[in-house]
């Protein structure tokens, strides 16, 4: 996941806590989950339990964010903050995460599925039984034919196009099914690896295991739609809901107002809090307005969640009554660079190890932010809320962030460019990435290594500049500034698509490295098949630890967010998966 | 006159169609010849090559460019059909496209931003006239005096300082410490006509405040030049009042160049005012177009261009036209 | 009549503030213009009479100060930039020192002025028969229709033909000589008993010259105004002017009857003026003689004779022209010379020297 900061920071969580030796200081407890009845104050308080706990309905919750959803159509969005508004308010899919704080946020739950699938056939054949009483916001009951026909249409990417398409890649199965709209069967069912023997029941035939499967059920993209309401690329006008608001109206660019849903009985639904009457979202409001309109309590949160801009960064952190209604949770995403193997002289590990000593991380967090507003610095591919993750695994000893000289000298003496040599950085051309590109380019200077910096426009970074391999090679990119956060926190979602050989391709690269290391690969598949998430999870230790041994990512921030909350809200607490406030538990008071 | 308005209405719609042409090379043509696939931009992350074609299909990216542009053309006379899915949507003319972030038609959106757009526009535009031609005037006949200075200094502030500045330091103080205005989302003018004067009274003046500083220099300028004309002389010495050689007199000349501006001014703020916009939150042309820009929406940026350019040439002939009412000079040769 | 000039802090010969005697009487007009480089001495000590009926030619080059002295008897100067003193009495009221209001009503009105150019000189946004219009009424409280039939009567009484029909039309459609004809019919439509016609004739060809001084004559004796016409050409001022006043760095040189100046002219500098001056009744033969040297400049005016770095004279016979001012003083005849060569040396000079080349 790549794109401005914050703007598509989807999925993934934030233990900020794990790693608290790393620079947030003493505010930051192990969070003891299950403590929420009791209520937590203060700075970061939301990020160690609940803030408000509260039960009671009513009042307008008063959202505010700068720009529009990418999409409202759940298929087509792919915006973190999107998914965290439609799964709270209007998409329910089979299973949801967790609407709790700590850990426990990460977990997955049964939500428009009765229980948790009943997993056979070696792990290949996923069965869900669908609860009662479950409807869409006309009173029409949710069968297992809508949920079919919504991830149906997950497949038309020529006409929906812009979300997520995992699940195309583990269903379509070489079928080449090209979506509801083109399907020849009259009830456009014809996707022959999601079965429906009868309306209550739905079986999903996968090629081979993966353990993961479930997650790619828990995105919106993957929610029911009734084939009569679909309007195809207007679906996101107004989508029908099945959760406990429903879209009273929405000015593109402008406003979304929601009421309740009257066919969402409460009863079916242990996830959403559903307490205010009604939730406005103001669109298009200048960011220092926004934080202007947050401090003021004019508005609750900026749903966003990206933090606040520099300007109110000293407001909040130094006024100690504003200082307690904020928050830096870790957002999930890391931020790193790729070293190419491809150019040379990095086709030399030795090369590439010379890169990770002389790398200033310090500096480098500096130009983010800093530890509170930009993040913690980073040691290794696996961020703290992925199951896998070891603070310890820090290969190259840069904890403290110093640049080490002397080893980054015996490396490129090893490498046989004892005085150095030249290469290029890519790196977008706006946001903070500039700057730290600079801060990468003073350090390696320090032991002879002369980058060049060749920014470019960010709207095709990701995909043409440094996610086309013949382009990197033809540049001469040596090192490239990316970014990356996951759609689902597991190791699979967050870095299997960073760094499996198999996947390099020819545009929309993610590899950038062009790591293609048989051990890395066959481990990636153990892991998929694995269905004991602990066993994954040290599968995934063991991926991140090759990787890093082969030195051809360098990790320098885990980011954070400065985020402030109204104090007027209620049930406030960061859900790990998003890294940001539970959207379906906010409540307000009068 | 008519032949006269009649030609320069032929030459303002080829002044369009070229516009077209060159924002359509701009953002469609240019790109693709410096390598980059346009249609990756509009797919998610994990989008394979097949998704990418697919999309490239729908947004009519694989046809050449001269296919794509006659397409669009075709679209603004006669309308075009869009196929979205399960049915098939007709966009009817003028059709200027269809968003390839948000698949909506182009010109209703247009359409719809444009109230914010002219009311923010026009009611800068009252503000800084008025002030814009009172202190130029002033500031010319007592040339040197303090009042003058004070405009001038105000004046080059104006020009000088930012809308991101002013408009931020405006929306702070009076909005968020002394709680004069209220913040908050535009209303429309029909529906609470003293929220919306609520809502826009800052932007109007902060807006007009730059532009204000120019017609001040301006007038200055212009006045003092006048005033020193032969003709304001004679209406001096035909015992006129000051007043009436001022106001009546010398101001008829003062407002050819002013008229000249203020239509130029007018016609490129009806197509969006960026800054001003972004800053106050006000869901017109302006925020309309930076935010397609910021997403790459080509059919907006396209539709945004040449709305703009339809304004300027409009402002441009009614200028011309109006010369023609002021001057008689030009009316009659 | 009697014309004197004064150095700055001299008395003045005439009693101040007391009555005047003529219609228009003029003493001791100073205007000073204070500029970034100094004090602009455009008219310094400027006495003169005029009576109704009478015709005063003011003569100089660009640059003597005459248009700026008409100026200030019309009051038109800014009071913030130009300082004004001496007196300027019309009809027995002192005008300098009276109310701007005052003046206001009398401009256009009892005293009006004719400027040249008229291209300029008229405002070309509105129509002449607006502008005649609206001379007329700040002036007389009367209905725009019955201004409009003034205004053609004044078009028609100038010699435009079909007034009925160039009432409405604008300045640039009007020829040169037209122009200057609604110019006259516009400063002559409150019947004014002062006219002051500034190079009315300029931009003019000849035959339209003579038809618009005939005009100012023809009028003048209908209205039996004072005029004053003011003109760098003699030419111009020869056939209608009583009086001649010749000015020479914002004072007067030579002042005299309008037979005298081009008979018996004693300033060297009217001489010049005289020998420049083409003439209709005479072949046209070699090359006019132009005045050597440029106008002075007003704020550093040269010292003694200001005329001294242009005159052939200089310093004949030791004559102090260089160090010592000349006064204006009277000769024959109200015949009044500032010039330090004495009358009878300069009287010859004339005869011998100037007369016979003219």
């Amino acid at each position: 996941m790549r794109m401005r900061t914050g703007a598509l920071v989807a999925g993934s969580a934030a233990i900020a806590l794990v790693l608290s030796a790393c620079g947030s200081g003493g505010d930051d407890k192990k969070p003891s989950t299950g403590e929420s009845t009791a209520g937590v104050t203060g700075f970061n308080a939301a990020t160690k339990g609940v803030v408000n706990p509260s039960d009671k309905k009513g009042g307008t919750l008063k959202l505010v964010n700068h720009s529009d959803a990418d999409s409202w159509d759940p298929v087509r969005a792919y915006y973190a903050w999107v998914w965290n508004f439609q799964k709270g308010y209007y998409v329910r899919t089979l299973l949801t995460n967790a609407s709790k704080p700590g850990e426990d946020g990460l977990k997955l739950e049964p939500d428009l599925a009765e229980k948790l699938p009943e997993i056979t056939d070696g792990g290949k054949t996923y069965t869900f039984k669908l609860k009662a009483g479950v409807k869409f916001e006309d009173g029409s009951p949710i069968t297992s034919k809508d949920i079919k026909y919504g991830i149906e249409r997950v497949f038309a990417q020529d006409i929906l196009s812009g979300g997520p398409t995992y699940i195309v890649d583990v269903l379509d199965q070489d079928q080449k099914y090209p979506g509801p709209y083109k399907d020849t069967d009259p009830d456009k069912l014809g996707l022959k690896s999601i079965q429906t023997p009868d309306d209550t029941t739905i079986v999903f035939k996968l090629k081979e295991p993966l353990s993961d499967f479930n997650y790619l059920l828990a995105m919106p993209g993957a929610g029911p739609v009734q084939k009569a309401k679909d309007t195809g690329d207007k679906y996101g006008d107004k989508p029908v809901s099945t959760g406990p608001y429903k879209f009273q109206s929405f000015d593109p660019g402008k406003k979304l107002t929601l009421v309740r849903n009257e066919n969402w009985d409460p009863k079916t639904d242990t996830i959403r809090k559903a307490l205010p009457d009604q939730i406005d979202l103001t669109i298009g409001t200048a960011v220092e307005e926004i934080d202007n309109q947050l401090l003021a309590g004019d508005v609750d949160i900026d749903t966003a969640q990206t933090g606040v801009q520099q300007g109110a960064q000293p407001k909040i952190l130094l006024e100690a009554d504003k200082k307690a209604n904020a928050d830096t949770p870790t957002t999930g995403f890391i931020r790193y660079f790729s070293i190419n193997t491809k150019v040379p002289p990095f086709d030399n590990i030795h090369c590439r190890k010379a890169v990770q000593y002389a790398t200033d991380k310090v500096t480098m967090q500096t130009a983010r932010g800093g530890a509170d507003a930009g993040g913690d610095i980073a040691v290794n591919m696996l961020p703290p809320n992925i199951a896998g993750h070891d603070p310890a695994l820090d290969p190259y000893n840069t904890k403290s962030g110093k640049p080490q000289i002397d080893k980054a000298k015996e490396e490129l003496a090893a490498c046989g460019k004892k005085d150095g040599f030249d290469t290029v950085i890519a790196t977008r051309n706006a946001g903070k990435e500039p700057k730290t590109a600079e801060a990468l380019q003073a350090a390696l200077k320090n032991v002879g290594i002369n980058a060049r910096l060749d920014p470019t426009d960010a709207s095709l970074y990701f995909r043409s500049t440094i996610g086309a391999p013949s382009n990197t090679h033809a540049k001469g990119y040596g090192l490239m500034m990316a970014g990356w956060g996951a759609d689902f926190p597991t190791g699979y979602g967050f870095l299997s698509i960073l760094v499996d050989g198999r996947t390099i391709s020819q545009s929309g690269n993610n590899n950038y490295a062009e790591l293609n290391n048989s051990e890395v690969n066959s481990l990636i598949d153990k892991a998929k098949a694995e269905t004991d998430p602990k066993k994954a999870a040290d599968i995934w230790g063991q991926i991140n630890k090759v990787v890093m041994d082969e030195a051809v990512m360098v990790p320098f921030v885990y980011d954070k967010a400065l985020n402030y909350r109204n104090p007027r809200l209620t049930n406030v607490f960061v859900t790990e998966y998003y890294g940001m406030y539970d959207f379906a538990s906010l409540g307000v008071t009068k | 006159m008519i032949n006269y308005i009649l030609r320069r209405l032929v030459t303002a719609v080829a002044l369009l169609v070229a516009v077209s042409a060159v924002t359509f090379l701009i953002f469609f043509a240019i790109p693709k010849a410096a390598g980059a696939d346009p249609a990756q931009m509009y797919v998610g992350k994990s989008a394979t090559p097949r998704d990418v074609e697919a999309t490239r299909v729908k947004l009519g990216l694989d046809q050449p460019i001269y296919i794509q542009y006659g397409r669009f053309l075709k679209g603004i006379v006669a309308g075009r059909d869009y196929n979205n899915g399960p049915s098939v949507t007709h966009c009817s003319a003028p059709c200027f496209g269809y968003s390839f972030r948000t698949d909506r038609e182009v010109w209703p959106l247009l359409i719809d931003r444009l109230p914010v757009t002219v009311s923010l526009a026009l009611g800068a535009a009252v503000i800084w006239l008025l002030f814009g031609v009172a202190g130029g005037v002033i500031s010319a006949l007592r040339r040197g005096s303090i009042a003058d200075r004070t405009a001038m200094i105000i004046a080059l502030a104006g020009v000088s300082l930012p809308i991101y500045f002013t408009g931020l330091v405006a929306q702070q103080l009076f909005v968020h410490t002394w709680n004069i205005f209220e913040g908050g989302e535009y209303v429309n003018f029909k529906d609470d006509p003293a929220g919306w004067a609520n809502k826009l009274f800052l932007a109007w003046v902060t807006l007009a405040l730059l532009f204000a500083a120019q017609y001040t220099r301006l007038t200055r300028a212009q006045m003092l030049e006048t005033m020193s004309e032969d003709y304001v002389r004679t209406a001096r010495a035909k015992g006129l009042k000051e007043r009436v050689v001022v106001g009546k007199h010398a101001m008829r000349s003062v407002l050819t160049p002013i008229v000249t501006i203020f239509g130029l001014d007018l016609g490129g703020l009806l197509g969006g005012a960026i800054l001003t916009e972004s800053v106050f939150s006000l869901p017109g042309i302006g925020r309309l177009s930076i935010d397609a820009v910021n997403v790459k929406d080509l059919p907006i940026i396209l539709g945004v261009t040449l709305f703009g350019a339809f304004f300027i040439v409009i402002a441009n002939l009614l200028v011309d036209l109006l010369y023609a009412v002021i001057d008689p000079r030009v009316r009659l040769s | 009549m009697s014309t004197s000039l004064l150095k700055d802090g001299d008395p003045a010969p005439y009693r101040a503030g007391s009555a005047a005697q003529s219609f228009l009487d003029v003493r001791d007009l100073r205007i000073h213009f204070k500029t970034d480089d100094g004090i602009v001495k455009a008219v310094d000590g400027l006495t003169f009479q005029l009576e109704r009926g009478e015709t005063l030619g003011i003569v100089g080059e660009s640059g003597s100060g005459k248009s700026v002295t008409s100026l200030g008897i019309l009051g038109l100067h800014r009071r913030g930039s130009a300082k004004i003193s001496g007196e300027v009495w019309l009809d027995g009221e002192e005008l300098i020192g009276a109310s701007p209001e005052r003046v206001r009503t009398l401009r256009g009105a009892k005293m009006s002025m004719i400027f040249q150019d008229p291209l300029t000189a008229m405002h070309p946004y509105y129509t002449v028969g607006k502008q005649i219009i609206e001379a007329y009424r700040v002036h007389h409280k009367v209905s725009k229709a019955d201004a409009r039939r003034r205004a053609i009567e004044m078009l028609d009484r100038v010699g435009i033909p079909q007034p009925q029909k160039r009432v409405d039309d604008y300045p640039h459609q009007f020829s040169g000589g037209m122009r200057q004809r609604a110019m006259i019919a516009m400063s002559l439509v409150n019947n004014p008993q002062l006219l002051i016609a500034d190079e009315p004739t300029t931009a003019l060809d000849v035959t339209v010259q003579a038809q618009i001084l005939d005009l100012i004559r023809d009028l003048q004796a209908e209205f039996n105004s004072a005029v004053i016409i003011i003109t760098h050409d003699l030419g111009v001022v020869a056939e209608v002017a009583d009086d001649i006043l010749v000015m020479y760095g914002g004072k007067c040189v030579e002042h005299a009857t309008a037979q005298d100046i081009f008979r018996r002219p004693e300033h060297p500098y009217a001489w010049g003026l005289l020998s420049s001056m083409p003439r209709v009744d005479r072949e046209v033969r070699e090359r006019l003689v132009p005045i050597k040297g440029n106008p002075p400049s007003l704020i550093n005016l040269p010292n003694g004779c200001s005329f001294h770095p242009r005159c052939p004279y200089v310093e004949r016979n030791g004559i102090p022209c260089k160090t010592v001012e000349p006064t204006l003083a009277e000769g024959t005849q109200d015949h009044s010379v500032a010039c330090h060569i004495p009358p009878a040396e300069r009287q010859a000079i004339f005869k011998s020297d100037i007369a016979p080349s003219l």
